[in-house]
């Protein structure tokens, strides 16, 4: 293994900055505590709640894609502590720009479960209003919602606006030109957007080592964009490097670059199979740095996790995966022409002519009424 | 009430998948999302988490069975579902109207009485002018009624429609002036394919040329002349061994990857060995010739590299490694080509080839072969060093993984301790099938070969 993905997330020592260490003890970070001053047991419960639900979405959503109810699902299994950590430092007027694994961020920016699961059942191309909740729709292509976040940053220093925009992204996105010219432009306009990058040691089936011989973060500041490495399984260390490149955002500081280090432990999507390519130790020397039971070694040790705090946290994942199973094996086929809605704000000529093609098709499958069959081949 | 599960396309596209295990049994209570079995698609292996908590009232699959996606694999009886539903055998599509979830992977359950039928659209025959006589589209309705006939119904519906082609095919027809309703297709479903054109052009040429022939004849046209002169064309029927052997021969070649190595030996050790046999006694009724001493080494070749004696089992997806060899001796006959072979050759010794070579050639010759000695061959020998010849490129015996072709002893200025001398040199080709044989054990199994015919004596180092 390469230095860039033996870096584990329990050793502070290698540059990572950690706060809670994976034996759920409290480590002390000069640069991000002040960040997180703050944050007490209670909202320390709040996010740990917010990674079991999470987690518990992708375990319900695994067993609807093997169940045959979604057509695929890219599991997030192992990177809540990112995906909890990164959303709880923005504001709601903040525009986020995920890629298809923040999953676990868009149910907590307040999309609909059955919405968020009808893009993966292929029933919608969009589960949510971007514009509802301050957040666009997954972006399949690997990489380009960093321009799109990148020119919305820019648009908001045109607007005069204090608020932010953060693009997800993951170690195989940096090797992508579209990252890079992002990057450039975010540091030439100083726009004020947050490169969150989740690097998860694996893009597919290819090690982060083999395109990053040194740490990922180290390449932003060639940019001119500050960067912190983090331990991406630590929701507070997180959390609190997010709000420090928030903080730079909303006062005129530019783009900052944030490295979570984190691990996949699940497969790409459904659609993969990890044991070809995965070191067999893996799954056992990440686990051992579980993001959720970290946390919770962390409560239960100052005593702020008691039975009943637990079973509302357990509560509330049930509810969530109930709601989730519900709402997804419900949701409606969608009519053949709304296919053609969504796509232009105005009238379009060259896409009403294909509605009209399409509609005229479509009626040609005339409904089944007992005629017998006629006017064969002439 | 009886719920059944499907198996879902499991992985982005996939048709089928291998139930690998059921970690339940019939009777067996189960909790939602309780992992059942697992199932391997090309992908991966993937556990089931259980869609229901019920009982499991079925198993349709056992493991090592590979399911189409679509089939119902497992169910359950889903207490507080729809009690007053119908009987369970009762097919869920006569049921009453109730929202079916649809699965992912494999399109919307067919409803009977809703499901679209598309218009019968109208073709001009080619060439024939403006369809505006045509009689108006009538949209075709589909048969009232059973979903069991939905897919006469869908193939009726295909017939009715324009013959079933594809946009390249469909130009092709075109530049021929080919109509295409005229064809009858050989593809999936009756797709018209390319080849079912240019055949079908073929046969119109073909009648053309019939119909030129009878205003050729009185002309005198070079193509008549040919059809009826014998003198200057032979025309046979294509019958009996040339058309087994050319069969054999075509499948063979398409089948099986052919690889051919060559070895040039200097075998005159060998054939010293031969004439030292030939006076003794014990080989005094039998004909001793290098083909014996090939036969010898094959199969002690063989005995080390067992892939040569191996088949290519594509329907049970195996490969057979046969331990005996049944050796193919092709023999040229006034019938033809035949291969006979001699069984369980490994076990006979230098005098008992030499015999059964004898007789096996003499049946042959005498056209007197049978079906079993032509059957069950696992590894041929083709000597056409009798036919002054050094080497060839043979193809396999189908079903066979090796096939060595002798060439002819000849002098030959070659080197020998060091000088050129006339040495008496040969050359082994040896054909086999790259799905079987690697070029690793295909040349070993050739140099012992070759080294058995150059110095007999290293018939003791094999084996």
């Amino acid at each position: 293994m390469l230095e860039a993905s033996a870096n584990s997330g329990a050793s502070p020592q290698t540059g990572i900055h950690q706060l809670i260490a994976a034996d759920g003890t409290s480590v002390a970070d000069g640069e991000l505590d002040p960040f997180v001053a703050d944050v007490d047991d209670a909202q320390l419960v709040r996010l740990y709640s917010d990674m079991v639900a999470i987690r518990r979405i992708d375990v319900e959503a695994t067993a609807l894609q093997r169940q045959g109810q979604l057509a695929l699902w890219p599991p997030m299994l192992g990177q809540e502590a990112s995906q909890v950590g990164s959303l709880r430092a923005l504001g709601g007027d903040d525009f986020i720009f995920p890629t298809y694994r923040e999953n676990g961020v868009a149910y907590l920016r307040g999309a609909d479960l059955a919405g968020i699961m009808s893009t993966w059942r292929g029933s919608a191309n969009t589960g949510w209003d971007p514009y509802k909740f301050n957040m666009a729709t997954p972006q399949i292509i690997i990489g380009s919602q960093t321009l799109h976040a990148t020119g919305y940053a820019m648009g908001l220093v045109l607007d005069g606006k204090e608020t932010l925009s953060i693009a997800y992204l993951g170690d195989g996105a940096t090797s992508q030109g579209d990252v890079h010219e992002s990057m450039v432009f975010a540091a030439s306009f100083q726009a004020p957007v947050i490169f969150f990058c989740q690097n998860n040691h694996w893009a597919i089936s290819e090690p982060v080592g083999l395109q990053a011989h040194v740490p990922i973060a180290g390449r932003a500041p060639g940019y001119g964009i500050p960067s912190l490495r983090v331990d991406g399984n630590d929701v507070l260390a997180v959390l609190a490097a997010t709000r420090w490149a928030a903080a730079r955002a909303r006062s005129g500081g530019g783009p900052s670059f944030i490295e979570a280090v984190t691990y996949r432990m699940g497969a790409h999507t459904t659609a993969d199979d990890p044991t070809r390519y995965r070191g067999v130790t893996e799954l056992e020397e990440w686990g051992a740095k579980d993001p959720i039971a970290r946390v919770k070694a962390l409560l239960q040790g100052r005593g702020k996790l008691d039975d009943d705090a637990e079973a509302a946290v357990a509560r509330r994942a049930d509810a969530v995966a109930a709601e989730l199973r519900e709402g997804t094996i419900n949701l409606p086929d969608p009519a053949p022409l709304s296919v053609f809605d969504n796509v232009y704000t105005t009238e379009h000529a060259i896409l009403d002519r294909q509605r009209d093609h399409y509609e005229r098709y479509l009626a040609g499958f005339a409904p089944t009424d007992g005629t017998t069959l006629e006017g064969s081949r002439s | 009430m009886i719920t059944e599960f499907r198996l879902p396309d499991l992985g982005e596209g996939l048709t089928e998948s291998e139930i690998v295990s059921w970690h339940v049994a019939v009777g067996d209570r189960v909790e939602l999302n309780q992992v059942i079995g697992e199932v391997e698609t090309a992908k991966a292996v993937v556990e089931l988490p259980s869609p229901y908590a019920g009982t499991v009232t079925a198993i349709t699959h056992e493991p090592g069975t590979t399911v189409e996606v679509g089939e119902v694999i497992i169910a359950f009886e889903v207490p507080g579902q729809g009690q007053d539903a119908p009987a369970a055998d009762q097919p869920a599509d006569e049921a009453p109207a109730k929202r079916v979830p649809t699965l992912v992977g494999y399109g919307a359950e067919p409803e009977s009485s809703k499901r679209p039928v598309r218009r019968t659209r109208q073709f001009a025959p080619a060439g024939a002018a403006a369809p505006a006589a045509a009689p108006t589209g009538v949209p075709a309705a589909a048969p009232a009624g059973a979903p069991a006939v939905a897919v006469a119904d869908a193939q009726a519906r295909v017939q009715a429609d324009r013959p079933r082609s594809t946009p390249p095919v469909r130009k092709l027809a075109r530049d021929m002036g080919i109509d295409l309703a005229a064809l009858t297709g050989s593809g999936d479903h009756g797709l018209i394919t390319r080849q079912d054109v240019v055949t079908f052009a073929g046969g119109q040429e073909k009648g053309a040329e019939g119909a030129a022939e009878a205003p050729a004849s009185t002309t005198g046209t070079a193509a008549a002349r040919d059809r009826t002169d014998t003198s200057r064309e032979v025309r046979t029927p294509i019958k009996g061994v040339r058309k087994f052997t050319a069969a054999a021969m075509v499948q063979s070649a398409f089948t099986a990857p052919h690889v051919t190595e060559f070895l040039t030996v200097d075998v005159t050790a060998g054939m010293e060995f031969l004439a030292k046999l030939r006076a003794a006694r014990e080989f005094a009724d039998v004909k001793l010739t290098p083909l014996t001493l090939a036969a010898r080494a094959v199969c002690l070749g063989i005995a080390r590299q067992p892939s040569l004696n191996s088949h290519w089992d594509g329907a049970a997806n195996e490969i057979v490694t046969k331990n005996y060899v049944n050796l193919g001796i092709a023999a040229a006959t006034p019938r033809g080509l035949v291969v006979p072979n001699i069984k369980d050759a490994q076990q006979l010794g230098l005098h008992g080839l030499a015999a059964a070579l004898g007789e096996l050639a003499a049946t042959a010759r005498a056209g007197k072969t049978q079906p079993a000695d032509l059957a069950g061959g696992t590894f041929s020998i083709t000597n056409i060093g009798v036919f002054g010849i050094d080497a060839g490129t043979p193809i396999l015996n189908p079903g066979e993984a090796g096939i060595l072709a002798l060439g002819a002893v000849r002098n030959t200025p070659w080197e020998y301790q060091g000088t050129v001398a006339l040495r008496q040199v040969m050359t082994l080709s040896l054909s086999f099938d790259h799905r079987l044989v690697d070029g690793e054990q295909g040349s070993r199994f050739l140099a012992d070969v070759g080294a058995v015919m150059s110095d007999p004596a290293m018939a003791l180092a094999l084996c």
